[in-house]
């Protein structure tokens, strides 16, 4: 039988701040285990939580970036089980008044995937076993949690992943998380069941926990939708359970069955009151939210004529969208500066493994040198090789150019005698191009140029050797 | 020195300041009435006399180079839930035998700045999960005053510590009544103040939505120069309130000496003096208030309609809100552990054998009426009820500056008594519970004895903040 697959994800994703959800203890990764920690995300008796603000306007945030209504009022829960990796032996969460409601997110493709919500919560600490004993790491507890839920709207392994996709592009472009996968910051529970194609009716599902490479989701997903597919086939039910993914076998285990579902007791967290935000207060966010990736995308093709690919990629990264539109705007020229940045500008980076935010090329100066390119007033190979240098020791293009007379000489007079002298010079290359070699012409140019200390224009160059030459 | 068992705060202050004692030589008189009592009333489970000389040895210090502070030398006793930086802080539990405190809970921390001594850790119900101090996992209080009763609870050792004459004050704290019954059962004031007054960080949570840390003093006067210290907002706390905090040592200042209580209406709430109320706490109550009438206030009958459901409200709230407060007691990162070859073996011994069975079995009832299926059945009802009552007092607050009402329907009875009947105790918490679910404010103050000699008070209850009032009226009140 055909089956038609349906996904939702449950991702929680690390908010950027600098201190823990309820407590002062900072939150940089890597740390010695067990330093960044209190008497509150330790669970020592008579420690109180408090809320961390940032938290809450990052959550915020991202809901507006992602469509979602806000809350005026919600509230954390307790949810109440005991693992070693809980300091309290309860979780405060948000179940039933979260801060973010409904949303979505837009897939390339043109489809739509509906988020439900979008909730706080604090990180558990980390458990590392070892013969004869375990050890807790609680660095990680209290760390803010952001849970976006989705609608089970997803159809496949592919799209799943392409919703994870655009979802990490917008937190890291909102600056709400760096979103930095081998650091855990973005992890998803996936919920997967088949229907018959044609049913309305959704099938038995099942969860698989925690995962946060996306390779390794995609993996879990066909091998799931295979696993259920192979199920239904031969006639056997489904069963509802967490399943766990073992990326070095390849599938998934059973880790508990809904019979063994654990009854969470969630209740009101008497500790915290509830969270009330004004419209005023939530309007004031609003004006830090970047513009989302896609509609900036659609934007810079518009406003500087650029291909939708170098909009893609440029917009893909929020600062090296920033850095383009200083220098387009600063050239005048969009297209040229796209071409510049796509080109020159990555490789350089790509060399230098760095960002060009964190170079010593402002996109002050790129305009610069792009305006003196775009009005002859320094040729392309002038500015080619002008490039590096601002890229590591900055310094303004047009200082630069006049102080080493690196001007470019449109003058056909001026140039004339190199070009006479290149031609006596070569008789042979004359004699191959006569005959119909046309790559002789680009050695001569080249032989021009130099003559000319590169200064001269290319353009003029080529021209003057066509006529001498016919 | 005076007599050091009837010495109260502000006289030990006076002497303090007037150079007629030393710090040291009050902290030795107390610590040799309070070492001897251990015997018989066990009032404190730990006693830092080391520490408390050293303390007193630094408040003389600071003295005698000109200095002051609201409490400079002066000793208090802190109830064993309360957070003090290098002492033990089991909450009378087993379970956290061997835990010292890393940090100052606010109240230590006002305290100490204000120049305090803390010299020992009083007695308590286990995790303040009782009302007679005769279920600490360290042995029962005996009351200093009633001989052979309990002391009532859970703030049991400070009531019975300041009611014998062994501190000069002591801090408790009171989810359902834990300062006011055990005041009214040692003949001495305890103040409840209102949700969000006084500072919880640092202090063992019970129910966090009904915890406040209230003074069990000697006089009203003395309650008033701890309310000073101890009260205000707390940037650590989320629930402690940021808004203007008067003084209270002030409340009672250009009252008419003849009619201190003139223009002031006092309800008696009709539900408070029901069948259940023994005939001499009935008859010392309604005494109270025809000296309140006489001292110049309105009396008015009152009623508080929802108050028959108090009782049941308070327990599912309260229960609910223990069931996961104490589920962090697992051995895991402080305390008492029982070792097991698996995780859930040693939460399992270690809880059943570091806990007694009244914490148990207010654990197991916390989490049923939170359980799916009975959630809305119990939780969720008892939270509907719990506006109603809160209700009930604000509609009573609109007509009256406050209410008098007996503490406990009555006196402290003998120990032993009612100890397999939990259902009896959880009774006799009926004329408390009310100004915990609402959040509002109470005192209990002596209001005299019964014949046999039992200490008997009563209780004023006032509206959100209405602490000044409070005092005012319970200055006038209390016998002295
Ligand atoms: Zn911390």
């Amino acid at each position: 039988m055909e089956y038609e697959v349906v996904i939702g994800l449950e991702t929680h994703v690390q908010l950027k701040t600098h201190t823990k959800m309820f407590c002062g203890c900072g939150t940089a990764f890597g740390a010695t285990p067990n330093s960044h920690v209190c008497p509150v995300c330790l669970g020592y008796p008579g420690a109180l939580p408090t809320l961390n603000g940032r938290a809450i306007r990052l959550t915020v945030m991202a809901g507006l970036m992602l469509g979602c209504e806000i809350a005026k009022r919600s509230r954390f829960d307790r949810k109440n089980y005991f693992y070693p990796d809980s300091a309290k032996n309860y979780q405060i969460t948000q179940n039933d008044a979260p801060l973010c409601l409904g949303g979505h997110v837009d897939l390339p493709g043109g489809r739509t995937v509906r988020l439900n919500h979008i909730h706080l919560e604090e990180d558990v600490g980390k458990l590392t076993h070892r013969p004869g004993c375990s050890g807790i790491d609680f660095n990680r507890a209290g760390t803010p949690l952001m849970e976006i839920v989705s609608e089970p709207d997803l159809r496949s392994a592919d799209e799943a992943i392409a919703y994870l996709t655009a979802l990490r592009e917008m937190m890291i472009y909102a600056g709400v998380s760096d979103c930095n996968l081998e650091e855990g910051n973005m992890r998803s529970d996936v919920n997967v069941s088949l229907r018959p194609k044609g049913q309305e009716a959704y099938g038995v599902k099942v969860e698989i926990k925690n995962m946060n490479t996306f390779s390794g989701i995609h993996a879990a997903l066909e091998y799931e939708i295979a696993r259920q597919t192979q199920a239904l086939d031969r006639g056997q039910p489904i069963v509802q359970e967490t399943r766990r993914w073992d990326p070095d076998l390849g599938e998934t285990f059973t880790m508990r069955t809904k019979e063994n579902a654990e009854d969470y007791r969630y209740f009101p967290e008497p500790d915290l009151p509830p969270v009330v935000l004004t419209q005023e207060q939530i309007d004031a966010w609003a004006k830090d939210l970047p513009e989302a990736p896609a509609a900036r995308r659609e934007r810079m093709m518009k406003d500087y004529g650029i291909p939708e690919y170098d909009a893609g990629v440029l917009s893909a990264d929020r600062a090296l969208a920033d850095f383009f539109e200083a220098a387009a705007k600063r050239s005048g020229n969009g297209k040229l500066t796209s071409n510049w940045v796509m080109a020159e500008v990555l490789a350089l980076t790509a060399k230098e493994g760095t960002h060009v935010k964190d170079s010593a090329l402002t996109p002050e100066a790129l305009g610069d040198l792009l305006k003196l390119l775009d009005a002859k007033t320094i040729n392309g190979p002038t500015a080619k090789a002008l490039l590096p240098e601002l890229f590591a020791q900055g310094g303004d293009p047009a200082a630069i150019v006049k102080e080493r007379g690196l001007g470019q000489v449109a003058d056909a007079g001026a140039i004339e005698p190199l070009v006479d002298a290149a031609l006596a010079d070569n008789p042979k290359v004359v004699a191959d191009y006569k005959a119909g070699k046309q790559a002789a012409l680009g050695f001569l140019v080249g032989q021009v140029m130099k003559r000319s200390k590169g200064k001269a224009s290319p353009q003029l160059v080529q021209s003057l050797l066509r006529d001498k030459l016919s | 020195m005076d007599d050091i068992k009837t010495l109260t705060l502000a006289g030990a202050l006076e002497g303090l300041r007037a150079k007629k004692f030393s710090s040291v030589e009050l902290t030795q008189a107390l610590l040799d009435v309070m070492k001897p009592s251990q015997a018989d009333i066990h009032a404190f489970v730990t006693i830092d006399a080391e520490g408390a000389l050293a303390q007193a040895a630094e408040a003389d210090r600071r003295r005698a180079a000109g200095e002051d502070a609201p409490l400079l030398g002066a000793p208090i006793a802190m109830k064993d839930n309360m957070s003090v930086i290098g002492q033990p802080c089991t909450a009378s539990s087993r379970i956290l035998e061997g835990y010292i405190a890393p940090y100052d809970a606010t109240v230590t921390a006002k305290l100490r700045a204000a120049g305090a001594i803390f010299l020992g850790r009083t007695n308590m119900d286990e995790f303040a999960l009782g009302s007679t101090t005769q279920t600490s996992g360290f042995g029962p209080t005996e009351n200093p005053v009633a001989r052979g009763c309990i002391p009532g609870g859970s703030s049991g050792g400070s009531a019975a510590a300041v009611g014998g004459g062994l501190a000069l004050a002591a801090l408790g704290t009171d989810t359902g009544g834990s300062i006011r019954q055990p005041a009214s059962h040692c003949g001495i004031v305890g103040v409840k103040p209102t949700y969000g007054r006084v500072s919880r960080y640092g202090i063992v949570a019970c129910a966090s939505s009904l915890d406040q840390v209230g003074p069990m003093t000697k006089t009203v006067e003395d309650a008033a120069l701890l309310m000073d210290v101890i009260s205000g907002h707390d940037p650590m706390d989320a629930t402690s309130l940021d808004i203007p905090v008067p003084r209270l040592a002030d409340a009672w200042a250009g009252a008419d000496p003849a009619k201190p209580l003139a223009g002031m209406t006092l309800g008696l709430p009709k539900e408070y003096f029901g069948d259940g109320l023994d005939p001499e706490v009935r008859a010392l109550t309604e005494a109270a208030a025809k000296r309140a009438e006489a001292l110049g206030a309105t009396l008015r009958e009152v009623s508080l309609p929802y108050s028959p459901y108090g009782i049941p409200t308070y327990y599912i709230c309260m229960t609910a809100e223990v069931s996961a407060n104490l589920a962090r007691f697992d051995g895991v990162r402080y305390g008492a552990r029982v070792s097991c070859d698996d995780v859930l073996g040693q939460y399992l011994k270690t809880r059943a054998q570091g806990m007694g069975a009244e914490v148990k079995r207010r654990v197991l009832l916390g989490t049923f009426v939170l359980s799916s299926g009975y959630y809305d059945a119990y939780y969720n009802r008892a939270q509907k009820v719990r506006t109603l009552i809160k209700r009930d007092f604000d509609a009573a607050f609109a007509t009256c500056d406050l209410l008098l009402a007996p503490v406990t329907p009555e006196p402290a009875w003998p120990l032993g008594v009612y100890q397999d009947d939990p259902i009896r105790n959880y009774l006799s918490d009926v004329l408390t519970v009310g100004a915990n679910l609402a959040g509002c404010c109470a005192m209990a103050i002596p209001a005299g004895a019964t014949a046999a000699g039992k200490p008997v008070g009563i209780q004023l209850l006032g509206p959100n903040f209405g602490e000044p009032t409070l005092f005012r009226a319970a200055h006038a009140l209390e016998l002295r």
